[in-house]
């Protein structure tokens, strides 16, 4: 018998509340005490087709979704057999014994747990949408999980009142399932589970504790165009808008939404726009507009697989050349890539910090799988009282008060950073141009202003380098094997870390989060000396490992790439350590 | 006192001689004096084109941004920013073909800009393609054969759109213009007006001659009744021979986009102070993901 130590799926159609459901119990599993690492997986359509939701528990320290199953529940045919085939020796498929299922294909091992779900659903009195609910009644009844905790998640997902007709519906059909699953199969299911005391934690995903970080830094505005995954940020941030005080615009399309948040940004307040990279493509001209006029501007640009339409709800880390090098000329700019939730939630703040210091555009790049993979973390990793407010060199009234002669906004000065001032004050008046202009923002083209004010801006960019964030060293200092990756590229890397060292191999990992500009320094300094240097990215020509070889000479020969939508798994990157 | 010296810029504008858009920059600087507003409580907002020059030329807080997205961009100070008097000067160009979707959009919302659509039929900074207000058969360097594209008609395009305020000018009669901006300026909501003005240089049949033939006062048009929607729908599209100018539509009736944002119930955010958030938020923020 395993104890606290377990993965599930649970298989569905659209319309099925595989998402929902999956979520409740992922809740349920942090509620008693245990880690929870949960990966949604869906297609691009409102009804049918085949989606996902894959839970890992535990009760001790582990870092990403794995390939192993040991409880698989199917709503549908398709799911019994998608999911059949991840099943661990031991490991059970549930489903209804209505299905239809054709086991010739079945592993050597899988136990069949078809039951008469959709009998006890009606028995309970619960409606067929409750299939999803007598799921979760029956994992508890197969791992001997205290129901209390799936309850709970039901009370507040269908209102905390007792006697509600819903919440009561769903709660006698989790008994009920419960109850069935207890007595015909428990004894035969050998992976328990059991409540732990352990803190507190939160069950997050990276689009929420981006979305909190930017309220945590005083965001005022948000504009968007719906654009999988990067729209739930601006319903996140508008579900807010009035208790914080942030305006968010559903905008007509996404050159709209950049405009406005740069028209916000003139105006003053800390502004930002969410999408993903097909929403980007149509924000790179007025990119470059915020680069000129020197706007700070936040976008937060969730990648998903393209190009064009590409993967709509799956995952990758293809953009990242593309954020570096989008729009005409040249220009400062500012380039985040957080890897967990507590760095999403960093950057969600630090991103309007760095924008207005360096007034720039600020991208923080994002991932699919960082976006919606919910895990535990301790409520600390959602660290408010770290939150610094900089504002920049934005002039206060009294300075603008003392203000002699007329304001030169873009005046040269050594670090690149002009004063700015907010309109508003009668000595603050300023015009700004997407033209190349002087210091008073008039537009001029004399050859001298124009190669001044370029060295300016970009000296913004090395002053900039003061507040880049080193990319950061796990594990020992020498190892065998040393991974480099960025991004969502954490997780899985150090899950494939923890195993390895299970199997006497040492491994380290040199994880870079802030990508522009580029930290090439600390960079080429960690990777010296080193033994066997393997690079995990998710797109097909291992960008992150050209960027290195073009900022720092060092080739990085060894790539474990993945493209094919789905999120790097630790499995994944050891098998690549063997077929490299 | 505001006076319209008060909007003098140092810079001297780039317009050829006699280039109508002189005489929408005076209307617009008298408007805005007469009106009261110290050039720091008014942000111009423009594209890319001759006529979105005039931020440049004006001592007031101006933005030029890109072609076609001058609308976006003041939604977005109007939005944080609610207490400043937004105007955006586009071109025929800039507004109505690359910044025709936001135009229609900011119509039908009704936020609290005004839109100068400084029209002169023809592309003037690019040196003369023709443009989508030009004549079906207009031969420029784009269309050697005459355009073959029919012209757009922004003012029953605005109409339709919802916008709550429609006017056309003359760029020639400053002193009406002046008074219609101020109209527009003191709307409630989105306002467009759309000003013919005569390119110089390009413009060679929509002279000053060709226009003051043309123009008269839409006020005078049999049952003038600018609250009237329907009328107006006919009476934009009046075009030919007789061109009429002057306030079309407009009402009152409906709320401002910015009056309606809860957001905003409690002053413009744009002003409000940034500050970490209190513990008590913070845990609020939290409990939701436990």
């Amino acid at each position: 018998m395993m104890k606290n130590d377990m993965t599930f799926v649970l298989g569905g159609e659209a319309g099925q509340g595989v998402e929902s459901t999956g979520a409740g119990f992922a809740l349920a599993l942090a509620r008693a005490g245990l880690r929870v690492f949960a990966v949604p997986d869906y297609r691009s359509r409102i009804r049918g087709g085949h989606n996902f939701f894959q839970i890992r528990a535990g009760d001790y320290e582990f870092f990403s979704h794995n390939e192993q199953v040991h409880l698989a529940m199917a709503l549908t045919r398709e799911a019994v057999d998608s999911h059949v085939r991840q099943l661990v020796p031991g490991g059970a498929i549930v489903y209804d014994t209505s299905l239809k299922v054709d086991k010739s294909a079945w592993p050597d091992g899988v136990q069949d747990f078809a039951m008469p779900i959709a009998d006890l659903v009606q028995g309970a009195g619960g409606s067929k949408l409750m299939m999803n609910t007598a799921m979760v009644g029956i994992a508890a009844g197969l791992t001997g999980l205290d129901l209390r905790f799936v309850e709970g998640v039901i009370e507040d997902n269908f209102g905390r009142k007792r006697g509600d007709s819903m919440a009561e519906a769903n709660l006698k059909v989790a008994h009920a399932a419960r109850d069935y699953a207890r007595a015909h199969f428990a004894e035969r299911f050998p992976f328990k589970l059991e409540a732990v005391d352990a803190p507190k934690r939160l069950l997050i995903g990276g689009n929420p504790a981006m979305s909190l970080g930017a309220l945590a830094g005083g965001i005022q505005f948000m504009a968007g165009y719906p654009m999988t995954p990067g729209s739930p940020i601006l319903e996140m941030i508008t579900a807010k808008s009035a208790e914080f005080g942030v305006v968010t615009k559903h905008a007509e399309d996404e050159i709209a939404a950049i405009c406005m948040a740069i028209g916000a940004g003139r105006a003053g307040a800390r502004a930002a726009t969410a999408t993903s990279g097909g929403g980007f493509s149509l924000m790179v001209e007025a990119l470059g507009l915020a680069g000129m006029t020197e706007v700070p501007v936040v976008v937060f640009e969730v990648q998903r697989p393209g190009p064009s339409t590409g993967l709509p709800t799956r995952t990758e880390q293809s953009d990242l050349m593309f954020v570096l090098h989008a729009s005409q000329g040249e220009f400062p700019r500012i380039v985040l890539a957080p890897g967990t939730i507590e760095e999403a939630f960093r950057d969600g703040w630090r991103a309007f910090n760095l924008a207005e210091k360096y007034q720039c555009p600020v991208i923080v790049l994002s991932d699919h799988f960082l976006a919606t993979s919910l895990q535990t973390v301790p409520p600390e990793a959602l660290d408010f009282g770290g939150v610094v407010i900089d504002r920049g060199a934005m002039l206060t009234p009294e300075q603008l008060d003392a203000l002699e002669g007329e304001y030169k906004r873009f005046a040269f000065t050594d670090s690149g950073i002009s004063p700015w001032a907010p309109p508003g004050h009668p000595k603050g008046v300023y015009r700004s141009a997407s033209d190349e202009h002087d210091e008073y923002g008039s537009i001029e083209e004399d050859a001298t202003n124009r190669r001044l004010m370029m060295e300016k801006r970009m000296r913004k960019l090395e002053t900039s380098r003061a507040d880049i964030l080193p990319p950061k060293l796990y594990g020992p200092e020498r190892a065998a094997i040393t991974f480099v990756s960025w991004g969502s590229g954490y997780y899985p890397v150090r899950e494939a870390m923890r195993i390895l060292a299970q199997q006497g191999v040492s491994s380290n990992f040199l994880h870079i989060t802030d990508v522009w500009p580029f930290p090439a320094q600390a960079v080429a300094e960690a990777l010296r000396g080193a033994k066997r240097i393997m690079s995990v990215e998710s797109n097909y020509t291992g960008q992150m490992a050209g960027l290195i070889r073009r900022e720092t000479g060092i080739h990085i020969e060894e790539q474990i790439l993945r493209y094919d939508g789905r999120p790097i798994s630790p499995e994944y990157i050891l098998r690549g350590l063997e077929g490299v | 006192m505001v006076t319209v010296k008060d909007y003098q810029s140092p810079v001297t504008p780039t317009w050829c001689p006699g280039c109508g858009n002189f005489g929408i920059h005076q209307a617009v600087k008298t408007a805005l004096a007469e009106l009261g507003l110290a050039p720091h409580q008014v942000m111009l907002v423009s594209g890319i084109g001759q006529s979105s020059k005039l931020p440049d030329y004006t001592h007031a807080n101006g933005y030029m941004t890109l072609h076609g997205r001058a609308i976006p961009c003041a939604t977005g100070v109007k939005l944080v920013r609610p207490d400043l008097k937004v105007i955006v000067h586009s071109g025929d160009g800039d507004g109505y073909a690359e910044g025709m979707g936001h135009m229609v959009h900011a119509a039908r919302r009704n936020i609290g800009i005004v839109h100068i659509a400084h029209n002169n039929q023809i592309y003037g900074l690019t040196k003369g393609q023709y443009s989508p207000t030009s004549a079906q058969g207009t031969r420029s360097s784009t269309s050697p054969e005459g355009s073959i594209d029919r012209p757009v008609n922004p003012l029953l395009i605005a109409l339709a759109a919802g916008a709550t305020f429609v006017a056309r000018a003359f760029s020639k009669n400053s002193r009406e213009l002046a008074d219609i901006i101020k109209a527009a300026v003191q709307h409630r909501g989105y306002a467009l007006i759309d000003v013919l003005q005569p390119c110089v240089t390009f413009n060679r049949v929509n002279t000053y001659e060709w226009y003051s033939e043309r123009v008269y006062p839409v006020s005078q048009e049999p049952g003038y009744d600018p609250s009237d929607l329907n009328w107006a729908l006919r009476a934009a599209q009046i075009w030919g021979d007789r061109i009429p100018v002057g306030i079309f539509y407009q009402t009152e009736d409906v709320p401002a986009y910015e009056e309606q944002v809860p957001a905003l119930k409690a002053g413009p955010v744009g002003l409000r102070p940034i500050r970490p958030l209190p513990p008590e938020k913070a845990q609020a923020l939290k409990a939701a993901y436990m």
